[in-house]
């Protein structure tokens, strides 16, 4: 008797499964991967001003939009996409076979690190190409940027995971799920600058791990003088990690303890 | 040696006792049938015994293993059974092959793919994306990959709903087949004729409780229950319940003269019996 394929095999089996059938839904690659490239466009062409010395807003705008490239390409995806494999059925299938919940939450994390990535690098070559943003030289930058890539995407994968418990049907989830992506994208300061949102709304926005990627974002793509342009005068590196971990532990508790197979 | 065993087995969804103390006994190597309407506790039986759902009381015993418990052992569990479940619309943009070599990846000693697509009848079909299956062609996909991971126990829901006639005998056949290699089977279905031509037994379920656990052609006192003998007579069609069909066979041929105009001799159908089973325990 052969032995049962491991659960990491068979995770990254399934991360493949996800990546080809991902790439075989033309409306859903377009809508996930170049919209955010889209709104780049759109909002780099009509907001042209200059925000500090050096600063121009696309520039900001772009910091954010990488950002938030994390919460729609994991967070939003998973929480719509999950609830709709729960309705067909899909996911009570996977569930009488010996194939454990690690690999199914492998395989989507798989799926969702590649997108990032391909999101991440269309974004940049475009912000480069029409924005004029240069790319950090600075070595300590390209790190930071790795690690807030990292955390970013496990971060966004777990909450993604745990949050499509939340949803009662796959047809409903989205209506759940974008407004609260939206309403975080305006309070972060992705669309607008975030020191000039009310500072109420500044409270909500740092409770949530968005603000804190787009902070960080800003801290890879703007120059170190802009540090004193933020709420605490400083990039608040170390704060922004312990944030995101904080909120990958709450994603994963829930997404192991309260992930749901079956429609009730 | 038997592969299921279940007894006193009961689960209640608030006020509504779906199961109400189900006792059952499936042996290696048989088609096993379970027959009940809807809201009877037959899905929530199957499920229990499928590890989809726990019980409130009794034991559960599938191939020697509690379904309800979790951990590594769930996992050896699982390699060991097949699970065809009722309705799954997944992953459209997936080929048939793709799909079914995938699931095959899961198990300790799958079947081989091309043999498991053979088996179903979708060769033809291998290369398309499931969204383009038709109804009928997506249940055998399902089957396919309830048995690929080569299982000992196979639940089966409601396999052919959907099916023309035609691929009903196919599937039929397949069904055959696999018992001949040694699978257990679960059944549940609507459709008695199923159950007659595959189950080695039949279980009937209504109202949360088993009411009878026979052979297909010995339920419910079928197989010494009276005869109906109908024939023409002149304008009229005249039929008898008799106990000694024969005789009166022989009477009414010497009555006619030789053949009997429109004769049929008829015993009750599995269905006739099952309909009036659970006719009696409804109120």
């Amino acid at each position: 008797m052969n032995k049962i394929p491991s659960a990491l095999s068979l995770g990254i089996r399934r991360g493949g499964l996800e990546i080809r059938q991902f790439a075989r839904q033309r409306e859903s690659v377009v809508f996930t991967l170049l919209f955010p490239v889209i709104l780049l466009a759109i909002f780099g062409s009509v907001f042209k001003d200059t925000i500090a010395p050096g600063v121009t807003f696309s520039q900001y705008f772009l910091a954010g939009m990488i950002a938030s490239g994390l919460v729609n390409t994991g967070f939003q995806a998973l929480a719509i996409t999950i609830p709709l494999e729960r309705d067909f059925g899909a996911l009570k299938r996977l569930r009488g076979t010996p194939m454990p919940a690690s690999s199914y939450f492998i395989g989507k994390s798989i799926l969702i690190f590649v997108s990032m990535v391909i999101q991440i690098l269309l974004l940049l070559g475009f912000g480069i190409l029409f924005f004029g943003v240069d790319l950090p030289t600075d070595i300590n930058k390209w790190i930071t940027f790795t690690w807030l890539v990292l955390l970013g995407s496990a971060c966004s994968t777990a909450l993604g995971i745990a949050f499509s418990i939340v949803p009662k049907s796959g047809r409903g989830a989205s209506a759940v799920v974008s407004p609260i992506v939206i309403i975080l994208q305006f309070f972060s300061g992705v669309f607008f600058v975030f020191t000039q949102l009310p500072s109420w709304m500044q409270h909500v926005a740092a409770i949530f791990p968005l603000k804190w990627l787009t902070q960080g974002m800003r801290s890879v793509f703007l120059p170190d003088s802009f540090a004193s342009q933020e709420v605490a005068k400083d990039w608040e590196t170390g704060k922004t990690a312990v944030i995101l971990l904080v909120w990958l532990a709450i994603g994963i508790f829930f997404s192991v303890r309260k992930f749901k197979w079956d429609r009730d | 040696m038997s592969f299921i065993e279940v007894k006193g087995l009961k689960k209640s969804y608030g006020d509504v006792h779906a199961v109400r103390g189900v006792d059952l006994e499936i042996a290696q190597g048989e088609i096993f049938s379970l027959l009940g309407p809807n809201g009877a506790g037959k899905t929530t039986t199957v499920e229990i015994l499928e590890g989809f759902r726990t019980r409130d009381a009794g034991t559960v015993s599938v191939l020697g293993f509690d379904p309800q418990s979790r951990g590594h052992q769930s996992r050896e569990w699982r390699n060991r059974i097949g699970i065809v479940l009722q309705s799954s619309a997944d992953a459209g943009d997936l080929t048939v092959l793709e799909t079914i070599e995938h699931f095959s990846g899961y198990y300790s000693n799958p079947r081989k793919v091309d043999e498991v697509i053979y088996a179903v009848g979708l060769v033809e079909k291998e290369s398309a994306l499931i969204r383009t299956l038709s109804g009928g062609q997506r249940r055998r996909l399902d089957v396919a990959l309830g048995i690929v991971g080569n299982p000992e126990l196979l639940f089966l829901d409601e396999p052919t709903t959907g099916f023309d006639p035609e691929a009903r005998r196919s599937f039929w056949a397949l069904i055959q087949k696999l018992r001949s290699d040694g699978t257990t089977i679960l059944l549940t279905t609507h459709y008695l004729d199923e159950a007659e031509a595959l189950a080695d037994r039949v279980a009937v379920i209504n109202n949360g409780v088993i009411i009878e656990v026979s052979t297909p052609a010995e339920l419910g006192g079928r197989a010494t229950s009276q005869a109906t003998v109908t024939w023409r007579d002149g304008d009229t069609v005249k039929s008898e319940r008799s106990d000694n069909p024969t005789a009166l066979v022989s009477k009414l041929s010497s009555l006619f003269g030789g053949e009997v105009p429109e004769l049929v001799v008829s015993r009750p159908s599995l269905e006739d019996i099952y309909l009036e089973m659970i006719g009696e325990t409804h109120e």
